[in-house]
């Protein structure tokens, strides 16, 4: 079986991650990068299929120069190769237009499973799973937190609100998963070392057969129209408990509309 | 914290990393946060660590043994050691102490002066931290003058009795093998000592103040029984026993500069959020002149740390400059805990922060692996030509 995880490189959320100001993307340079924290559950359990079925995992992102970092992490993690779409022209793609590169880089690739994080820190859409299964027409298998694989088929715990469902598709699907799905091993140093030699593949637009047009921030569907940093956290209110404590929480909660 | 440790590095020494030490520097920490940090004070008040259980988990870390070579070892560059040792120190000096005994002391005795067989029976189980090792050179009678050590192995057909015994060995308790030091007829030799053998015993020391997140044990050898095939071939006279102290204290002078940065890094996320007289403490003058005085020396113990990691990957370092790196680094190390310590105030004495704990951890490392007073004999006597401590 084999697998292709999707890993995005995303400020970390530690830092005091900023927009830029001028055309509204995330400001990179404003803090370190790291790997999207869900994305290594997507490893981890990239690995894990690998392990439990054979084949081969392969990392795929798209992203800026730095992004060989978080490559390298992955591959340290044990991941056999990776492709990194790279293209001066991809800067401040939406979800749709990563989408469609992320679609046209898997057909570069032999792959029964696409795996996901359920979303990224940044952005925190969580919509490119989706998207990508839709554009490629193949089985939608998202916020899983359990996957079972037997021949061509495909099981997932489906994460909803109330609770979870089991959906079942078959390959070849996107999946995308929430953390806690596993726990992500570390980089051993030898993984560290070896990955130092093992392929990455950068591609860039017309290798996938795509045009400027296609993507960037001036042809993107969706637009950042404005935006303002979140107001600085009130002081909160001090309930003193005089025997009314109880009432005053009830009586809060309900002008909040939450009971 | 993270910003601390950003805002310390004054002079971007890790700008200099290199992708994969970069890579390894993170994932250690990463590591040491989620699985060391959470339980350092337990541990540490308990007097106690599941030593066997965190070897296996740096085992698969593959720290264990990283520098030396084959036989399931990686090869790692000696700087690159030096970073894991402080990733590993700056949680507790204790923990480095579990990873230098196994790798820098008993597995490096068997990858340099052991038997093929030794090295293949032991090397690659002791690099997964599946079996742990001890080194046993001090007695209770000979510390800075091992040459006055009691314990003797003679001759017996083809086999050896052991007899005598040896003080404060770390992971002594708890090793499947302990190298031990012995006099014979042919000089100090070293041997490897299964836990089991008959007459062979280990009791573990308490009442410690200091490296209580360690295990020190006392080992006894009474008319033990070994074979031929348990010296260890290539080591002879006090050299060898001496050359793996000599890697063993590489990775203290790395290490210690670790310890020291956590204490800093505590002090200086505490002064900035505790007031008094209606400021910060970090906005007083003599507080920041302790930050200045500590960070500049933190830097120095880290260059100084560089330094001894490039001579010894380049294959020139000699034995009075790791004497340098101990001397400067573990006293200077001492130095700022105590002055971090003063910072936090009544807070400071309390396990509830890392500076106190950490002083009292390198109370040993100012001792262990060659006192303070001998490293410092070791540079007198390189600078003036004369041995005083003879
Ligand atoms: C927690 C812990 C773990 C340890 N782990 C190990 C281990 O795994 N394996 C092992 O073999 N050993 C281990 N040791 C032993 C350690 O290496 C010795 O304690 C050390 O060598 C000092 O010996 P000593 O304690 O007998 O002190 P002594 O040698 O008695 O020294 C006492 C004082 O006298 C000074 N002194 C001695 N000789 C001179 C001189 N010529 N000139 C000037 N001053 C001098 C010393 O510097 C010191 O200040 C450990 C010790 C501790 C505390």
């Amino acid at each position: 079986m084999n697998v292709v995880v999707l890993v995005k490189q995303v400020p970390d959320t530690e830092g005091n991650r900023k927009l830029d100001p001028g055309d509204h993307t995330v400001d990179r340079a404003a803090v370190d990068p790291v790997i999207n924290y869900i994305d290594e559950f997507a490893i981890e359990e990239g690995l894990r299929l690998k392990e439990a079925h054979g084949g081969e995992v392969t990392i795929l992102t798209v992203g800026p120069e730095r992004a060989t970092e978080s490559i390298r992490k992955a591959l340290s993690m044990g991941a056999d190769k990776a492709v990194h779409v790279l293209d001066d022209a991809l800067h401040g793609s939406d979800a749709l237009q990563t989408a469609h590169v992320l679609a046209k880089a898997l057909g570069t690739l032999e792959w029964d499973v696409a795996v996901a994080g359920s979303e990224a820190t940044d952005s925190r859409m969580a919509v490119v799973p989706a998207l990508l299964a839709g554009l490629l027409d193949v089985a939608q298998l998202t916020q899983a937190r359990k996957v079972t694989v037997d021949g061509s088929s495909v099981t997932v715990e489906r994460v909803t609100e109330g609770g979870y469902e089991v959906v079942e598709g078959s390959t070849p699907a996107v999946l995308s998963v929430v953390e806690k799905i596993n726990d992500p091993r570390y980089p051993s140093f030898k993984g560290i070392m070896a990955a130092k030699s093992k392929p990455v593949t950068v591609l860039g637009l017309s290798d996938l057969g795509l045009d400027q047009s296609d993507v960037g921030l001036a042809n993107a569907a969706s637009e950042v129209v404005s935006f303002e940093n979140a107001p600085p956290r009130q002081a909160g209110q001090i309930v003193k408990d005089d025997g009314s404590g109880a009432v005053q929480i009830a009586d809060f909660l309900a002008a909040k509309k939450l009971i | 914290m993270s910003d601390a440790l950003d805002r310390l590095d004054l002079l971007d020494l890790d700008d200099d990393l290199g992708p994969e030490d970069r890579l390894l520097r993170d994932t250690v920490r990463k590591f040491a946060d989620d699985r060391l940090r959470p339980n350092i004070r337990r541990w540490f008040e308990d007097g106690t660590l599941p030593a066997r259980d965190l070897a296996v988990e740096f085992g698969e870390l593959g720290v264990l043994g990283m520098h030396l070579s084959g036989y399931g070892c990686q090869g790692a560059t000696a700087s690159q050691y030096g970073l894991v040792c402080a990733e590993v120190e700056a949680v507790d000096s204790g923990l480095r102490s579990l990873v230098s005994v196994q790798g820098s002391l008993a597995m490096f005795c068997i990858r340099a002066y052991g038997s093929e067989e030794q090295k293949q029976r032991w090397l690659p189980e002791m690099a997964a931290g599946r079996a742990v090792g001890c080194f046993g050179l001090t007695e209770a009678d000979a510390g800075s003058d091992p040459a006055a050590m009691r314990t003797s192995a003679r001759r017996d057909g083809d086999d050896w009795i052991l007899n005598g015994s040896k003080m404060w060995i770390t992971n002594g308790s708890i090793s499947d093998v302990a190298v031990v030091w012995a006099r014979t007829d042919d000089g100090i030799r070293g041997f490897l000592v299964e836990a089991g053998t008959p007459g062979y015993s280990a009791q573990e020391v308490h009442h410690k103040l200091s490296l209580r997140a360690s295990i020190s044990s006392a080992l006894f050898f009474d008319d033990v029984r070994l074979p031929a095939s348990a010296m260890l071939p290539d080591g002879r006279g006090l050299r060898a026993p001496l050359g793996a102290l000599s890697e063993a204290r590489f990775g203290i002078v790395a290490g210690v500069a670790g310890a020291a940065r956590d204490a800093l890094a505590s002090a200086l996320d505490y002064a900035g959020t505790r007031t008094q007289f209606g400021r910060p403490i970090a906005s007083f003058q003599l507080t920041q002149r302790k930050f200045a005085e500590m960070a500049v020396a933190l830097q120095q113990m880290q260059l100084t740390a560089r330094r001894l990691g490039e001579l010894k990957d380049a294959g020139r370092i000699k034995p009075h400059q790791i004497s340098f790196g101990k001397f400067a680094n573990v006293s200077t190390a001492l130095h700022i805990c105590r002055e971090a310590r003063s910072i936090l105030g009544g807070s400071g004495i309390t396990t509830e922060y890392p500076v106190l704990r950490h002083a009292l951890n390198l109370e040993t490392v100012y001792t262990y692996e060659g006192t303070h007073e001998v490293h410092t004999l070791v540079l007198g006597s390189q600078l003036t030509g004369i041995d005083a401590f003879r």
